[in-house]
């Protein structure tokens, strides 16, 4: 009943300012006003409704993105930005509508309560009459068969009552958090963001320690031996010079050693020339290290953002990587590509190999958690017999 | 030879002075960064420079600029390109078609000295020195299909790019002078080449054909 009353005079107001304001929008000055002046008074509404609706029926209905308010010059001029904004149109249609679903609802809900309690006491009625008889819809009804029929009937109504109010309820809360509150599709993407944080965290994380184990079990032990063998070496140059440059030797090569496999760790984490160069140059170079013949073709001018540049590095690093050590593959195709501005990257890795790739394994999975990262999203196609198709998109901005 | 450095790691610059005057060149001049390091070359004119490819101040390819500008204003002077890494790309723009004078190596060759003061050598004699990674690189990265040529003939391919003489492949190798000038002939034939008589010529058609001239 609330909802009618407040419904009626919402409703009618929203229609009348909408139409004043937009019949005078040509003369900027009253229309502007008197339309901003709607829309933020649909805001109040709504704010209302959901606060009505916690403290009648307990349902809490979510509001809009607070980011989407204060779009407003002077309090009453919309921002342009107002326009576009979803909530804005979602809060007015409320309004709109917050007329015709309260009138249903509460002629549904009204009408079937007075007809169980009409039915139920019609015996009383047709007694209650000097000449008996009771007339429902131009027939006249009377005897005990006809009685006990409407108090039957007035009983499963009246037992149908209160689950229909219930129902209708729950139908009108649904209709308002339909406008009122952001898509659930937003709170799923609030969801997914969670999700992949998570994961980029944890990814991050174990990339730390790969790097240190990798430095560690690498390079620090080649130089703890490279260290003791100069150290052996000086010790017998004095008396056995022919011993002291065989270990001079074995440092050196030692020395060589620590050197390369640092270089691999540096690439591994960040290839400079990603930076120097960009995208095209990278995987270049990558191609021309991978054993399986690869054809690059970046389209040209392609620059994205560094993250973004980086992760589609190392989706092609990784694919490759994949494709040498399982694909059996004689030949593989990497295509990037940009579309729109700044619109998104495409990359694509095939190659002709035995395929069975599997997206759930530990290298795809950390893949697509750095690809999630960015905003990106990563497919696989590998059927049993190839060929395998990685595909990546990737938000340029 | 007179030689100036341009490197902006005091350990590396000192260990690459004493090296080099250990093997009787001078030292003209040892610079921590491109700017001074031109100015330097510019007043002094060396035999032959060697550069690194990161130095500041934004540590990413200054090196090679100051290189290429070497390069193009002093053709006489030799420019041997140092890095931790080596990149295709970059080869391709030192190189850009003419391989005299120009080297890259990765930065563990200095470790090998006598290779290393021999790559100089070429360098500053006009030659060139590519590093056998770069060379692996380019010759997987090449645009022409390499099929036909059989293993041997595919290493001596690559030490050639490489910048080496017949007498240099000969001992690399193991083989007979005769038995290289059969490979070359034998690949400057299957790859359709004009067969060059000067190292550097010869260099420069083997590079050309891998996409880089």
């Amino acid at each position: 009943m609330a909802g009618l009353v407040v419904g009626f005079a919402v409703s009618i107001a929203t229609v009348i300012c909408l139409a004043v304001g937009v019949v005078f929008i040509p003369l900027m000055l009253v229309g502007v006003p008197v339309v901003g002046l709607t829309l933020r008074a649909a805001g109040w509404f709504a704010r209302f409704e959901r606060a009505r609706f916690a403290l009648f029926l307990g349902t809490r209905i979510p509001g809009w993105q607070p980011a989407a308010r204060a779009g407003y010059r002077w309090g009453i001029v919309p921002r342009w930005r107002v326009y576009r904004e979803r909530a804005t149109w979602a809060e007015i249609g409320y309004a709109l509508a917050r007329l015709p679903v309260s009138l249903v609802t509460a002629v549904l809900s009204l009408g079937v309560w007075s007809v169980a309690l009409v039915l139920l006491t019609l015996p009383a009625y047709d007694r209650s009459l000097p000449a008996g008889g009771a007339l429902v819809g131009g027939t006249v009804l009377r005897g005990t068969p006809e009685m006990t029929a409407s108090v039957v009937i007035g009983l499963l109504l009246l037992l149908a009552a209160a689950p229909l109010t219930r129902g209708l309820a729950a139908a009108d809360a649904a209709f308002a958090r339909l406008l009122l509150s952001p898509p659930s599709d937003l709170a799923a993407r609030v969801t997914e963001l969670e999700i992949s944080r998570e994961r980029v965290v944890d990814a991050a994380e174990a990339e730390r320690r790969r790097i240190e184990r990798d430095l560690h079990d690498g390079a620090q032990q080649r130089l703890v031996a490279l260290a003791m063998e100069l150290g052996r070496a000086k010790a017998k140059l004095a008396d056995d010079v022919d011993a002291a440059r065989e270990l001079v030797d074995q440092a050196h090569a030692e020395a060589k050693a620590a050197l390369t496999e640092l270089r691999d760790l540096v690439r591994g984490v960040h290839p400079p020339v990603l930076t120097d160069r960009g995208l095209d140059a990278a995987l270049s170079g990558l191609a021309a290290r991978c054993p399986v013949p690869v054809n690059v073709q970046v389209s040209p001018h392609v620059r994205p953002k560094p993250a973004v540049e980086a992760v589609a590095y190392f989706v092609v690093a990784e694919a490759l990587t994949n494709i040498a050590k399982h694909s059996r593959a004689s030949q593989a195709t990497v295509v990037v590509e940009g579309h729109g501005y700044p619109g998104t990257l495409h990359i694509v890795i095939t190659d002709d190999g035995i395929g069975g790739a599997d997206p759930r394994g530990a290298g795809l999975r950390g893949l697509a958690d750095r690809v999630s990262g960015v905003d990106g999203k990563l497919s696989v196609e590998s059927p049993s017999g190839g060929p395998t198709i990685i595909s990546a998109m990737l938000p340029v901005g | 030879m007179r030689i100036a450095i341009a490197e902006d790691s005091v350990l590396l610059r000192e260990g690459l002075s004493r090296l080099l005057i250990e093997a009787g060149h001078e030292i003209v001049a040892a610079e921590g960064d491109a700017d001074r390091f031109l100015r330097s070359v510019a007043a002094s004119k060396p035999d032959a420079c060697v550069v690194d490819v990161r130095m500041p101040p934004t540590f990413t390819d200054e090196g090679l600029r100051a290189a290429l500008v070497v390069r193009d204003q002093w053709p006489d002077v030799g420019v041997l390109v140092l890095s931790q890494w080596v990149e295709e790309r970059y080869a391709t723009e030192l190189i850009a078609g003419r391989p005299h004078g120009v080297g890259y190596l990765l930065k563990d060759r200095v470790a090998d000295v006598a290779e290393f003061l021999d790559a100089l050598r070429r360098v500053a004699e006009g030659g060139s020195a590519l590093d056998p990674e770069v060379v692996a690189q380019l010759l997987a990265r090449s645009r022409h299909p390499l099929g036909e040529l059989t293993p041997r003939e595919r290493e001596v391919l690559a030490l050639m790019a490489e910048g080496r003489s017949n007498a240099a492949i000969a001992q690399t190798l193991v083989v007979g002078g005769g038995a290289v000038e059969k490979h070359i002939n034998n690949i400057f034939t299957k790859l359709g080449l004009a067969p060059g008589e000067r190292d550097h010529r010869r260099v420069l058609a083997v590079l050309r054909y891998l996409g880089t001239g």
